[in-house]
């Protein structure tokens, strides 16, 4: 190769000198408070203090100010601009692009989690009688480990579309040809470009599922399943009398993660279509608002007063999920 | 308990039925196909790519991945985005988990009024999506004159990991014997000696799990570094991927080298520590 890559390579000094300084301020703190407070009587508010400190002045400034700068910036047209009231909001529920991009979101939100659950819970059910269970797991579980952008490529292949007169080079358009059908452009057409995205998230999400809900289903204590297979219930008997109850709040768990997951989509809608041909979700336009259109000036209040709705949206659910593992944790 | 769990293998063993192992294997492969697709792909000929399918493939090369580490085709080379992606990622990874250890143990360890509430208030932060932080966020690094250099990216990667590693890392140590603590402190023990020579060695599984979560996090994530790093000297593979896919969008020779570069080092760590990443994904799953 006779490509340069030394320039490259120098820049990966910052990085070193940053753990480098930052080794010695953490290490440098922690010397300090071992030797100062000997004595004295204030010795575990020094410490107190000096653990916590880093964690919440970053919290402070990376989270609570930012939340609350937001929350206000939606009331205005933008960062150094006028107060504008709720104009904002009513422009989200008033435009028809913004209505398309809820209607989108909402398709998101209610076909990944359902999908992606039930298919993990199905697949799970039947690696777990099943011969080199490892591999397969291993196999529906790889696509979490990679990046949404990687997968999203991956899946933009399989939809990749020629003029039915040239030879297909994506597999899906290929398969209609075989059937004798024209080939299709599937990301362009709303809305079902939604559904050919939405299909990229369900083969990344359900491994997720598969996985947790295979430990879950593991964990079924072997007195229960060989009582009920004595009494002779059927596969279909066993999977709702015994499976389901016992893995129930697993599932929950999992549906909701995946929700979370949902609604904060925004790698695979930019890197599909960047939100053209009417396939935006609320996590992209916020984005797409905020920083692409700059030039406008109301851009960053929208932007805002998007992202207030997105975290509106989440609160619930998340609330809901830290009691649900409250409710795991106290069962154990 | 192993006993326990040995006998459902093997009671399950007995039901195991040929037709659920055919449909495994047919969904596993199904489900691989596209993947295997774009990887047969980056390994063919340019010309090859534009004319046939893959499934026809017959001849292999190295060029694509040559020329997606050389070339300045997007306005940089991949080399010069995966350098990027290790800069971000090593500090992205190692600065929340030094302040997120003693934040846990002061919360954990160390007496103090409203210790409880200060836990939970940081866990709630846990619910504030990152979308909700992102303007304010770089209006205050652009003031900081620190637009363009990797600061915001560390700093906002830090941030954002903060709430889950302490609430991990502290239920971690609660779960550690109180003995080991209080014989050290009645052996004189100040709580970095504590910290430091008693409670660091226990901590390994925890440090892994979380550090294999925050590492594939970091390395897979697009919106930050789209936000924080989107310069051409700062930029990581995922923007460099999502340009290309923008700009470039049908040079499939490219896109599909370009994309099994980005996912070698995450495909590694996952294939070889899949028990540590299974636990961080569950212990992570809200966050985002």
């Amino acid at each position: 190769m006779d490509y340069d890559f030394s320039e490259d390579v120098a820049k990966i000094w910052p990085a070193l000198l940053f753990i480098g300084g930052f080794v010695a301020v953490v290490g440098g703190l922690l010397f300090v408070l071992d030797i100062l407070p000997r004595w004295g009587k204030g010795k575990e508010r020094l410490h107190m203090f000096g653990f916590l400190g880093p964690a919440l002045i970053l919290l402070a400034i990376g989270l609570v100010y930012p939340l609350i700068r937001t929350v206000t910036l939606s009331f205005y047209n933008n960062t150094r601009g006028k107060f504008v009231g709720l104009d904002n909001y009513t422009w989200i529920v008033t435009n028809d692009d913004t209505l398309i991009m809820l209607r989108n979101t909402l398709f998101w939100v209610v076909c990944v989690p359902l999908l992606a659950t039930a298919f993990g819970l199905i697949y799970a059910v039947l690696v777990d009688k099943a011969r080199g269970e490892g591999i397969a797991k291993s196999l529906i579980f790889m696509p979490m480990a990679i990046s949404l952008v990687g997968a999203t490529i991956i899946w933009k292949f399989i939809y990749a579309f020629r003029e039915a007169d040239q030879e297909q080079i994506g597999l899906l358009n290929q398969i209609l040809v075989w059937l004798g059908m024209e080939p299709q452009q599937f990301l362009t057409s709303s809305p079902s470009n939604t559904f050919y995205m939405i299909v990229m998230m369900i083969w990344i999400q359900a491994g997720f599922a598969m996985v947790i809900l295979s430990a879950a289903i593991k964990a079924i204590p072997a007195e229960i399943v060989e009582a009920a297979r004595l009494d002779g219930a059927s596969p279909w008997q066993m999977f709702w009398r015994v499976t389901m109850p016992s893995i129930r709040p697993a599932v929950v768990v999992v549906t909701i993660t995946i929700t979370i997951a949902t609604l904060k989509v925004f790698d695979i809608v930019r890197t599909s279509t960047n939100g053209n041909f009417k396939s935006s979700v609320l996590a992209f336009e916020m984005y797409n608002q905020a920083f692409r259109l700059s030039d406008d000036p109301n851009g960053e209040g929208r932007g805002a007063a998007l992202a207030v709705v997105l975290f509106l949206l989440v609160v619930p659910v998340v609330v809901y999920q830290a009691r649900q593992l409250r409710k795991r944790a106290e069962i154990r | 308990m192993q006993a326990i769990s040995e006998r459902s293998a093997t009671a399950r063993k007995r039901l195991s039925s040929p037709i659920a192992s055919l449909a495994t294997v047919v969904i596993a492969v199904l489900w691989s196909l596209p993947t295997a697709g774009l990887l047969v792909t980056s390994f063919r000929p340019q010309a090859d790519i534009q004319r046939t399918g893959w499934w026809t493939a017959t001849s292999f090369t190295l060029d694509n991945y040559r020329q997606v580490l050389e070339s300045q085709t997007s306005g940089r080379s991949l080399s010069q985005a995966f350098v990027n992606s290790v800069v971000i990622t090593l500090p992205s990874v190692l600065a929340p988990l030094a302040i997120a250890l003693i934040a846990a143990y002061a919360l954990a360890w160390i007496d103090f009024k409203g210790r409880d509430l200060l836990f939970v208030l940081i866990f709630a932060l846990q619910i504030v999506p990152i979308q909700v932080t992102l303007i304010p966020l770089l209006n205050l690094y652009v003031d900081a004159g620190l637009a363009g250099t990797y600061w915001p990216v560390w700093i906002s990667h830090t941030v954002y990991s903060l709430p889950l590693a302490i609430f991990l890392l502290h239920n971690f140590m609660r779960g550690l014997p109180k003995e080991l603590v209080e014989a050290a402190r009645v052996d004189g023990a100040g709580h970095v000696q504590i910290f430091l020579r008693v409670l660091a060695p226990l901590l390994v599984p925890a440090v892994a799990a979380f550090g294999i979560f925050q590492f594939l996090w970091v390395w897979n994530d697009l919106l930050v570094a789209l936000t924080f790093a989107n310069t051409p000297g700062t930029n990581p593979m995922t923007v460099a991927l999502a340009n290309l896919a923008g700009s470039r969008g049908s040079a499939w020779y490219l896109l599909s080298a370009a994309a099994f570069v980005s996912m070698l080092l995450p495909l590694i760590v996952f294939l070889s520590m899949q028990r540590f990443f299974v636990r961080g994904l569950l212990a992570g799953s809200v966050k985002g």
